[in-house]
């Protein structure tokens, strides 16, 4: 895939560096992500795939760089200007590594929540909801319907009034996508979706990633550690090591990539198709090190996210 | 399954009991119980005359105290033991009401409000019956406003009086300065009461759990310490007094009016009776606390509402959705505030005399219990433990000494039983059912 091929630019990161103290978890690091493709994030553990995330989604301030978002009207918002919640209405939808749900919350409230500020808009500082009026019964009942557009994709809708707590693993999963989608976003932020996920049900995150791309026209941005979701999905991936980025091409040309078998697997030449479990000796130490970073990042991201 | 379950445990013979591990769990207890009251009872102190004292010794009393916790202990392990398999936490009927309350949440509300309503009209009702009914819907309406800020919002609030005074006292000066009635100073009270709930939520957006109510707790003794300080003003420890009762419709509650105005019981052409407002303000109270009540229902299923839940539920999650938790907050605190300062205005009007003492922090503390104890978010549980926290010390007086004992007994059988608070069931704010079924 070429650029100049009507290809829509939705984010642009260009040399984004994020230091904590004296640890850069991000170090000039640049990319963009397209409308109808799916990107994905890719890396070894704290490679800082999580902390671009952060920067893009505003819970943390970027050292250095630029972020523009492309709104639909050709606007640029520079999202490192912006607090968080402004940049969930301008069109970024996330969701989270450790699932957060609102688990007190009914499925239902969980996707009502999300279309909170259209909502809001049509309840005139809550006055018309008050007072019950016809504009904003019809703004509900809209905020309805598309909550259960998705529940039925993603197959929750029989158990619309269940404690989003109560749900099983995987459809807690899907039900925080179909509230990142909610908010009608532009572009979609998936922080290891597959994560904890069977084959089965990865199988099933595939169609349903693939459909929302074809059919929502927006673009999706993945972490993944899951290999088949990565190279069975995406248009393009982005390769993470130690804050930097190594590569960025299609799939098959980043498993060709010798500096990515490389970062994975150590400096041995392995069979590169192999998937990337196994640590070669070699590598212990480097490997070793590499947890101490990742204590070290998930100690910064403790408070925040 | 559950009936499965019951049937296996019917069959099963009865375990054997071991005595060892229940002796030395009774022997434990009674050490614990020989520990505690040997100071406490076991040494007396009396005069021995010039102003000393002597020690008496009563380590008998000692010994049966460790005694009666022995056997107390064995027998009721015992008891625990025999009746083994079933529910331990919840006594199994107190589970079965509950659970029954929590589907018939509303006829038992109904059965509430045409009882409250009927309560003055009743044989048995007497002024201090309905008096105590006031104190009790004070207590409601200022529960049912702190659930706003902590039930359904999440934010742990200690100083929720703070308003409550700020009420009391707005109403107080307003009608002692610029000659305002109850029903004028009203909606100001509420009003100010509203932005000091925002002046207080600014500075803690940031914060939350311990530290937010810390902070709020700092909040209320400020206030408080102020109005007692700000002497020029709130008339310090004096505080205001002849503070203007509510009338009805201009229609003053009095023996005799000034010329040119009609009293109440002259209006009507009844005989007087200092009762009339005594009643009259009970239902004044139960009016207000019904429309907050009608209020906090209808606002929890607004997009604000749930945007208070799901703060309540992830931050975190709340602002990568585009919810913009300042506002939220700050919504939460104002409407929270404003009924804190409605119920203060009403009191002030009640009283007709105000001053600091009246909002320590132990106001705060039985609030806050009322929504703890009644169950966080649950607008029935905070009537039921309003009910319970107030009315439990009035009818306690009969012990005497041992009310607050019988009082702190209460509050530990509740959370021991109903650790979640008497009802704790949330009803969804919107269901799919309906909707589907009108489609």
């Amino acid at each position: 895939m070429s650029d100049g091929s009507g290809r829509v630019p939705l984010l642009e990161v260009e040399r984004l560096t994020m230091r904590f103290g004296g640890l850069v978890a991000v170090d000039d690091v640049s990319f963009t992500a397209y409308r109808d493709e799916i990107t994905a994030i890719i890396g070894p553990n704290g490679a800082g795939k999580t902390t671009v995330f952060n920067c893009l989604t505003g819970f943390y301030r970027p050292s250095a760089g630029r972020l523009a978002m492309r709104k639909a009207s050709g606007q640029l918002l520079r999202l490192e200007r912006v607090e968080g919640f402004r940049i969930a209405r301008a069109g970024i939808a996330r969701t989270f590594q450790n699932i957060r749900l609102f688990a007190g919350m009914t499925v239902l409230e969980n996707l009502v929540v999300a279309q909170h500020n259209p909502l809001m808009k049509a309840s005139v500082f809550s006055l018309a909801g008050l007072l019950g009026l016809a504009r904003y019964r019809k703004a509900e009942l809209a905020a309805i319907e598309r909550a259960r557009h998705w529940l039925e994709r993603i197959g929750l809708a029989e158990r619309a009034d269940w404690l989003a707590s109560a749900l099983p693993y995987g459809a807690q999963r899907r039900l925080e996508i179909a509230r990142a989608l909610c908010t009608a976003p532009a572009l979609l932020c998936l922080d290891e979706p597959a994560a904890g996920l069977n084959p089965r049900e990865s199988g099933e995150l595939n169609d349903l990633l693939l459909r929302v791309r074809d059919e929502e026209r927006i673009g999706i941005l993945l972490i993944e550690h899951d290999m088949t979701v990565v190279m069975g999905i995406s248009d393009h991936v982005i390769v993470l090591d130690y804050g930097r980025k190594i590569a960025d091409g299609t799939p098959a040309e980043i498993r060709a990539d010798p500096e990515v078998i490389k970062a994975y697997l150590g400096e041995e030449e392995v069979d590169g198709t192999t998937e990337p479990i196994i640590v070669a000796p070699a590598q212990a130490g480097a490997q070793s090190q590499r947890q101490d970073l990742t204590a070290l990042g998930s100690r910064f991201r403790g408070n925040d996210v | 399954m559950a009936a499965a379950s019951g049937l296996a445990v019917d069959k099963l013979p009865k375990p054997p009991v071991f005595w060892a591990p229940l002796v030395k769990d009774a022997a434990l207890a009674a050490l614990v119980a020989v520990l505690l009251s040997l100071p406490l009872v076991g040494l007396q102190t009396y005069d021995i005359g010039g102003g000393a004292l002597g020690i008496r010794t009563h380590f008998d009393w000692v010994g049966v105290a460790g005694a009666v916790v022995f056997a107390g202990r064995l027998g009721l392990r015992l008891l625990h033991h025999l009746w083994g398999g079933r529910d331990r936490r919840a006594g199994p009927s107190l589970a079965r009401l509950a659970a029954w309350g929590n589907r018939q949440t509303l006829p038992i509300a109904l059965v509430g409000i045409g009882f409250a309503v009927a309560l003055p009209l009743l044989p048995f009702s007497s002024r201090y019956l309905i008096d105590l009914g006031t104190t009790v819907l004070i207590y409601v309406m200022l529960g049912w406003g702190l659930n706003i800020v902590v039930g359904l919002a999440g934010l742990l609030d200690l100083g929720y009086v703070a308003f409550y005074a700020v009420g009391a006292y707005t109403s107080a000066l307003l009608a002692r300065d610029l000659g305002f009635t109850f029903w004028e100073a009203l909606p100001f009270s509420g009003a100010v009461a509203a932005s000091f709930g925002i002046a207080l939520g600014f500075p803690v957006l940031r914060l939350r759990g311990d530290y937010l109510a810390i902070v709020t707790l700092g909040f209320g003794e400020i206030i408080r310490i102020v109005l007692l300080n700000w002497a020029s003003v709130t008339g310090g420890p004096n505080g205001i007094s002849e503070i203007p009762r509510p009338s009805f419709f201009g229609l003053p509650f009095a023996r005799s009016a000034p010329e040119g105005v009609a009293t109440f019981h002259q209006f009507l052409g009844i005989e007087f009776s200092p009762e009339h407002r005594v009643v009259f303000l009970y239902f004044v109270i139960l009016a207000m606390a019904l429309v907050t009540n009608a209020f906090t229902l209808r606002i929890r299923r607004l997009p604000v509402g749930r945007a208070w839940e799901a703060l309540r539920e992830d931050e975190v999650a709340c602002r990568a959705l585009g919810i913009n938790p300042t506002t939220v907050k700050l919504s939460a605190f104002a409407i929270g505030a404003m009924f804190g300062g409605l119920a203060g205005c009403f009191f002030a009007a009640r009283q007709g005399f105000i001053s600091p003492e009246s909002f320590t922090f132990i106001e705060s503390a039985t609030i806050l219990a009322i929504v703890v104890l009644g169950g966080m978010g649950s607008q029935l549980g905070v009537v039921l433990a309003a009910i319970l926290l107030v009315s439990l010390p009035e009818f306690g007086r009969a012990f005497a000494e041992f009310r607050m004992l019988i009082f702190g007994a209460a509050m530990v059988g509740v959370m021991v039983w109903r650790p979640r608070g008497l009802i704790a069931h949330r009803e969804p704010t919107i269901r799919l059912d309906p909707y589907l079924a009108a489609r």
